[in-house]
């Protein structure tokens, strides 16, 4: 195991076990547990779901890798969802993808330097009538232009600061 | 007076949360009272309030804001309207629901989701009460072969067969699962169910429950949608308290629960031997069938998987006969099929229709023609399954052979209109990029396959294409066609097939004349200021997101290529028509 592996505080997972049972078709319910409560999937706790769950760390770790839900490193504070249905790719979302990224200079998947938001690019929010659409944790912003999308995220960037 | 506000997910998006909360501030004061509903399709006027006088709709206000509940509220008062006509639907956007024929939908937006007693003062349950009370299992299975219902999935498969091999599967343990990894980008209309009716779609699965002789069932929905789980798990907890749900149901023999899991994101989990993988908590990668689910499903046992719609229209079906369910529709699609209409289209949203109608009619007349005066390209149906129907084929009716004919799919009811600004061969790379990430990298051919393909088309948009581009990729289509286990993989090429077949002049203009004939591939356009209108305002400037625009205040201004992202931030920003892509 690597050397940041032993941080987590494995006991929050028993809570996890008892709720969801320890058989190995819980695998992809205690996942997802774990994750809304660490916020990803650090490798110790995912080997200490391997031993709970009698499966072994690489099946663990096939699923954890399979489904796009998961995250093996941290999110930034905020998380922009940034919808590249097909309703929203007919509306442009290609530009606003771009003015996003230069905005904050990174690119799909990864999380700024100062660690204020990640970027993620998803398949479809459902919300095709407001395309294009974006969410900014919780909060959809719909019909985006590349300046209406950056000035969302600034005003996010701002309550931040203030 | 009661006022009820649309709250299904765009709704919400569309800021119906704080209507209601705008709303909420005057209730007790004035004396009416205040509910939710889910989604009435209508999403191109969302957030909508309906103001109810007992049952009767006395009106539907739309794109209301929380500054308008004081209006709103002085009507509830007074009865006067003057403050509130400005905010009425119009009768052309009525229309749109009017020409419709709800079955699935039947009571999506009117009733409150949240509610069993609402439910069931509209009839529901009845179903349910007269198969466990009056029906022996093959004789559900009878009326549902008399319907003619197929499923909505997708693939279109007879639903009645797929009951009946169920049913005939002997095993002490059979499962019933509900397909709700609802998938495809650009469809939603499996989400509007179970937001806004969800004990239609319980009452649908206990009726198939009963005549396959399962005890157990699921629901695996997407996790992208949580307000739809939320409102499953109380409808779930409201009908086992009714005893609807459970151990011997209505104080019948007949016992059965549902469980709901909640998928991980994956699209291929949509297959439904992929769905069982997943469900057993592993990676959704397909099965070799046979054997079928119906023999050998979720744990080795017998198991049925249908999707949401198809549910939803079996109560329909056994309250009223399957004859009157199909008298609607063609000789070999009968009912209706519930659409999401989006894209550039002026009235998007739910779109319930009897099968036979023809696109045009859906497109043009219900959804009320193209947006922002653009003109009609193509419509694309079946998402990464499908294709593009052109113009000269828009009077195809609505029927599952009629529209494999064209190439497409009936799918599962995403309608994406696109105008002369969508680029095809884009179209075709956008849904490679999904199917070669989304492919489970079981099959060769899909795994490397998409991936060459997207490569390719990549390449073609960028300018970049090369003679005999066309070949290799119609080569690799029948490649991957022939060599993919599941649905996903083999009809992973039909986005490119499709467009080959009736746009095949554009890959041509992009590949010899390096030349988008849309004016959608960013490489293959450049933008520029027009010195003669541009007086210098600096908008652009100040709206430019990589700083590329420069000039002094009160004179043309110029655009620096080399930073330049192409996102069209400048175009949008001028009031003077000088920026324009070439």
């Amino acid at each position: 195991m690597c050397s940041d592996c032993k941080k987590s505080d494995l006991t929050l997972l028993d809570a996890v076990f008892d709720e969801c049972g320890t058989d190995s078709g819980s695998l992809i319910t205690v996942l997802q547990r774990a994750q809304e409560i660490y916020g990803w999937l650090p490798t110790d706790v995912m080997y200490k779901i391997a031993e709970k769950l009698s499966v072994s760390p690489a099946r663990v770790m096939g699923v954890a890798t399979f489904y796009t839900q998961f995250r093996l490193s941290p999110v930034g504070r905020h998380l922009i969802m940034l919808c590249k249905g097909t309703a929203c790719h007919v509306n442009g979302a290609d530009g606003i993808e771009k003015a996003v990224c230069a905005e904050l200079n990174i690119k799909d998947g990864e999380t700024t330097a100062d660690g204020l938001f990640s970027l993620k690019t998803v398949a479809c929010l459902g919300c095709c009538s407001l395309s294009p659409v974006m969410m900014i944790d919780e909060e959809a912003y719909g019909s985006l232009t590349p300046s209406s999308a950056v000035a969302a995220i600034r005003k996010v960037k701002e309550s931040e600061q203030a | 007076m009661r006022i009820v506000v649309g709250e299904g997910s765009c709704g919400i998006a569309a800021g119906a949360g704080a209507v209601y909360a705008g709303l909420e501030k005057y209730r007790e004061k004035v004396g009416f009272s205040l509910g939710i509903t889910g989604c009435v399709g209508m999403c191109f006027v969302e957030p909508i309030v309906d103001i109810y006088d007992g049952a009767l709709l006395l009106k539907r206000l739309v794109r209301v804001s929380p500054e308008d509940a004081a209006d709103i509220a002085e009507y509830a008062a007074t009865g006067d309207n003057a403050k509130i006509s400005r905010l009425e639907i119009t009768a052309e956007d009525s229309d749109f629901l009017e020409k419709q024929t709800r079955i699935a939908l039947r009571r999506c937006g009117i009733i409150d989701p949240e509610s069993i007693d609402d439910y069931i003062s509209s009839g529901g349950y009845g179903a349910l009460k007269k198969v466990l009370t009056e029906m022996t299992p093959e004789e559900v299975i009878a009326e549902i072969k008399t319907s003619g219902l197929a499923g909505r999935g997708g693939a279109g498969f007879p639903t009645w067969f797929k009951w009946d091999a169920a049913r005939k599967s002997e095993d002490s343990e059979k499962y019933l699962i509900c397909n709700a990894d609802e998938g495809d980008p650009g469809a939603f209309m499996d989400r509007a169910v179970i937001e806004s009716d969800p004990h239609s779609l319980i009452e649908g699965m206990l009726i198939a429950a009963y005549s396959i002789g399962a005890e157990n069932a699921f629901v695996y929905v997407r996790a992208e949608y949580p307000l739809a789980i939320e409102r499953l798990k109380k409808a779930i907890a409201a009908a086992e308290k009714k005893g609807l749900l459970g151990k011997n149901i209505l104080g019948t023999s007949f016992s059965c629960g549902i469980r709901i899991k909640a998928g991980a994101g994956a699209f291929v989990c949509g297959e439904e031997t992929a769905l069982i993988e997943s469900l057993e908590g592993k990676r959704g990668m397909p099965r070799l069938k046979p054997p079928f689910p119906a023999q050998s499903g979720y744990m080795c046992k017998p198991s049925n998987i249908n999707n949401v719609e198809t549910f939803a229209n079996v109560a329909y079906i056994i309250e009223n006969g399957g004859e009157s369910f199909a008298s609607l529709g063609t000789e070999g699609s009968k009912g209706t099929k519930v659409f999401a209409l989006t894209g550039k289209i002026k009235r998007g949203g739910l779109v319930e229709v009897p099968m036979g109608l023809t696109l045009r009619d859906v497109i043009f007349d219900i959804g009320g023609g193209m947006r922002d005066g653009g003109e009609f390209k193509a419509v694309q149906m079946g998402g990464p399954s499908g294709g593009c129907i052109p113009e000269e084929r828009l009077d195809t009716p609505i029927d599952y052979k009629a529209l494999a004919a064209t190439g497409a799919i009936m799918g599962s009811g995403g309608m994406v209109v696109t105008d002369k600004s969508t680029c095809m061969v884009n179209m075709a790379r956008f849904f490679l990029d999904f199917t070669k990430k989304e492919s489970c990298g079981k099959c060769v051919h899909c795994r490397i396959g998409t991936a060459r393909m997207y490569e390719i088309l990549t390449r073609i948009t960028e300018g970049k294409g090369e003679d005999g581009d066309i070949e290799k990729l119609t080569q690799l289509c029948e490649g991957i066609k022939a060599g993919a286990l599941c649905g996903l993989g083999q009809t992973a090429p039909n986005p490119v097939l499709s467009t080959l077949r009736y746009f095949r002049d554009e890959y041509e203009a992009h590949i010899k004349e390096k030349r988008c004939p849309a004016g959608e591939c960013a490489a293959l356009r450049g933008f520029v200021i027009d010195e003669e209108k541009c007086c210098g305002c600096t908008l652009c400037a100040k709206k430019c997101p990589v700083g590329a625009i420069t000039g002094e205040v009160k004179k043309p201004h110029r655009i620096d290529t080399e930073k330049c992202v192409k996102c069209g931030s400048c175009v949008e920003a001028c009031r003077f028509g000088a920026v324009h892509a070439e």
